[in-house]
């Protein structure tokens, strides 16, 4: 059994119907990577599966449990974390705020005093920084700021939603790296990307995303030689 | 850069010209000959005169500041101040002109009159040239002053702009100061410092002497006490003896303060002290979880009829005036709890101005119910409750706003307190997380519903004590008493105030709400005063007056940081899938 699984989920906003009956699923420690072109229905899917919108039909699964009309706020008691597009940290709050909003719902203050300096270790930057206003920090740093929130929830699978909107190409990389270094640590990586390149880089699996339907499943590998993916997603004629 | 800059005579005309049709406005409306009779310094300078020199005083130092941000040297801003003076007097000089060659200004301009000509030619009614030439010397020269002002050291221009400002309240305020003063001099010593409520020239003088001096030392202090701990002086926490000492300083004063002022002012304190607590509670939904609530005073109304209904001694008392203001209160408390739930399930989904709107129409609603035949059998309609008695505090009946200020004061302090814990607990942070993104709130965790139906709920309560308390205060509810400006006034004094900021509160309240009693006397001109001192407030400190932690640094944090190494640090591109 997969540890996320996603059957045949069909959602709308309003009339316009932008998940055709998605089906796919996430094993236990793999990267696992979402791409396609704007308004393919890449974020509709997180939000989906975080319960921020509900499907019209179709289940979610989440370590057998039914996850599909949890409330968003029960998540991530179960497990599921998300980095949300455009990062959605807390601007007016300091670094250290934020990271213990991401432990909202844990009652060990030690165990959540002991992830803080993790993620310290994790990211040395925002260490330097813990005192400072969210929103005074670059892009990069924000990134990596909502990466370490969602941590602080200590999931067993983290979604992330494009982490390389609007970072420079060197940040983009660092994030990336940190995605692997995580996964490489035990955690099950559900990654939303634009940048499909990079995501097929470090992804084990992808699916390919186009106007509410999957039209491709493969190993990140295949589906990075695979000459349609080549022509419409890497660039490559 | 040089090129393109405006010349320094463009700018100086254009704010001249700005002061000096504020200066016309003045006179058109009628302000500057019902101040005239008003003397701040008895038989020296009248409020009116004050009044005349005060928009090119104020355009002077503006012209002097653009044109100097411009690098204009001290002798050209001066000058650039003088042209400015000039340009003031233009607009008064031709209403002058036109007053004296047309017939029938009068008819449709009614302050035009012998009076404005009078005041504006300082007494030369009769030989309109030469006051014409003093009106364009003294408005030059107050222009000058304003500029000279600009080119003073910070230390001496905070102190003088400080010390003038007191005389002139100390004047102004004559009647209020007066009133305090009298419960601790005798009546002699009174009329030797003030002629009736205006100042006499020596006390004036000692007053700017001694303010001088006390700003002035006071400015030296505080910079040589940054100088000497550079930046951290307003970082360090006071230690905590230093804490309990103000503590104990502030609560003494609170105490005293209807002993020190007197009955009239402490009626207005008790005003100021039901829209402190209002403010307390709206600011638990509005500054701490960010929900925009227009329908306050919902819970305001409610207090107030639970009070009047349960204790009124007339035809509409359910008791018979049997039962306690004490009882009633935590009556009315809950009562505007349950108001404050009610009405908040069904605007759970919206936010921002959509929210701000729905609960607007609250508020609307009950109005209207509370005038409303149907209910009249219950609250009277627009008759309302009548014979609502005071409170009795172990046989003692609290008839005097000094007795009631304490009730008023035991509610604040409650109140403050559970607000203060409220912000600094587990609750607290909800409410910030949801201010700041409702979707990542939930996404960590936060049971948004719950926590905005809770904000909801704390925030009524206070209202539903400040209603029962107006209540018994006034003896009588009306409908009219509950209309949308009691949301609006306490909306604005939190803004005024500063979001989020419990000392902003106070200040905020007493500003709002306090000032416009004290400037009474100033009749229909004072909401013009009022208003224009807003527009000012917003302007220029739209962090309110004292702003809260997180409210400072999400101005400094508007401004971009000193040290980002990483230049992407400001594209957030919104592209979505």
């Amino acid at each position: 059994m997969a540890l996320l699984e996603v059957e045949n989920i069909h959602a709308y906003y309003g009339n316009i119907h932008a998940l055709k009956g998605l089906t796919f699923h996430v094993e236990q420690g793999e990267i696992v990577t979402l791409i396609g072109s704007n308004g393919a229905g890449k974020t509709t899917t997180l939000r989906t599966i975080t319960s921020l919108m509900h499907p019209r039909d179709g289940k979610i699964t989440f370590e057998g449990n039914d996850i599909t009309y949890t409330p968003a706020n029960k998540l991530p008691s179960q497990g599921v974390a998300m980095v949300p597009e455009g990062r959605g940290i807390f601007s007016k709050l300091t670094v250290e705020e934020n990271l213990e909003l991401g432990a909202y719902y844990r009652n060990d203050p030690d165990g959540i005093r002991q992830d803080m300096s993790n993620s310290f270790d994790l990211f040395p930057r925002l260490k330097e920084r813990r005192t400072q206003v969210a929103g005074t920090l670059s892009g990069g740093e924000q990134q990596m700021l909502a990466i370490a929130r969602a941590l602080m929830a200590k999931p067993r699978l983290l979604l992330l939603d494009e982490p390389s909107m609007g970072l420079a190409p060197v940040l983009v990389d660092t994030v990336f790296d940190t995605i692997e270094r995580i996964n490489t640590e035990g955690m099950t990586v559900l990654l939303v990307e634009q940048n499909a390149l990079l995501a097929l880089e470090i992804a084990d699996r992808g699916y390919v995303l186009q106007t509410g339907e999957i039209v491709l499943a493969d190993d990140a590998a295949t589906l990075k030689k695979n000459p349609e993916v080549q022509k419409k997603y890497l660039g490559v004629d | 850069m040089e090129k393109h800059r405006k010349p320094y005579w463009r700018t100086a005309l254009q704010v001249g010209l700005v002061a000096g049709v504020v200066l016309l406005y003045l006179g058109t409306i009628g302000m500057l000959a019902a101040f005239q009779e008003r003397e701040v310094i008895y038989e020296i300078v009248s409020l009116g005169q004050i009044l005349i020199v005060f928009p090119s005083l104020v355009g002077g130092w503006m012209a002097a500041r653009r044109v100097q941000a411009h690098g204009a040297s001290p002798v050209v801003a001066i000058a650039s101040s003088v042209l400015a003076g000039i340009a003031a007097a233009v607009p008064t000089l031709i209403m002058l002109v036109i007053n004296a060659n047309v017939e029938n200004v009068r008819d449709v301009l009614v302050n035009i009159n012998r009076d404005w000509v009078d005041i504006v030619t300082f007494g030369n009614r009769d030989d309109l040239l030469a006051g014409a030439v003093l009106l364009l010397v003294v408005l030059a020269v107050a222009s000058a002053v304003g500029a000279l002002l600009t080119l003073l050291p910070g230390k001496l221009r905070s102190a003088l702009i400080f010390t003038s400002a007191l005389v002139l309240l100390v004047g102004m305020f004559g009647e209020t100061v007066r009133q305090i003063l009298q419960q601790l001099l005798p009546r002699e010593t009174l009329d030797s410092i003030y002629r009736r409520t205006s100042l006499r020239v020596g006390p004036a003088v000692i007053i700017f002497v001694l303010g001088f001096i006390g700003s002035y030392f006071w400015a030296y202090r505080k910079e040589t006490a940054s100088r000497s701990a550079p930046r951290a002086a307003n970082v360090t926490p006071r230690s905590l003896t230093q804490r309990i000492i103000v503590f104990i300083v502030l609560a003494i004063v609170l105490l005293a303060l209807p002993l020190i002022v007197g009955r009239a002012l402490s009626d207005i304190l008790v005003t100021v002290g039901l829209y402190v607590l209002m403010g307390l509670g709206l600011n638990i939904a509005i500054g701490l979880a960010g929900l925009l609530d227009l329908g306050y005073v919902t819970n305001y109304a409610v207090g107030a009829y639970i009070c009047a209904v349960l204790t009124s001694t007339g035809t509409l008392g359910l008791t018979g005036g049997q039962m306690s203001f004490w009882v009633v209160i935590p009556i009315a408390l809950v009562a505007a709890m349950i108001t404050g739930f009610l009405l908040a399930m069904p605007v759970l989904k919206m936010r921002g101005d959509y929210l701000a709107i729905a609960t607007l129409g609250f508020g609307e609603i009950l109005g209207t119910l509370a005038i409303s035949d149907w209910l009249r059998p219950v609250i009277g309609g627009a008759q309302g409750v009548l014979f609502i008695p005071k409170p009795n505090f172990f046989g003692t009946e609290l008839v005097n706003p000094e007795q009631l200020y304490y009730i008023v004061l035991a509610a604040c302090a409650i109140t403050l307190f559970i607000s203060i814990r409220l912000n600094n607990s587990r609750v607290g942070r909800r409410w910030m997380a949801i201010r700041e993104d409702e979707d990542v709130a939930a996404a960590m965790g936060i049971d948004t519903a719950r926590a905005k139906l809770l904000a909801f709920t704390i925030s009524a309560a206070t209202g539903g004590v400040a209603g029962a308390i107006f209540a018994a205060k006034v003896g009588t509810v009306f409908p009219n008493s509950f209309t949308v400006f009691v949301s609006i006034n306490v909306l604005s004094l939190i803004i005024l105030g500063g979001m989020g900021s419990n000392p902003g509160i106070v200040v905020g309240a007493i500003a709002l709400v306090g000032m416009p009693e004290l400037l009474r006397e100033f009749s229909e001109y004072r909401w013009l005063i009022y208003g224009a001192l807003l527009i000012f407030m917003m302007l220029n400190r739209p962090e309110g007056l004292i702003p809260s932690k997180v409210r400072q640094r999400e101005l400094a944090a508007e401004s971009p940081p000193e040290s980002t190494p990483n230049p992407t640090s400001a594209a957030q591109p919104a592209i979505g899938d």
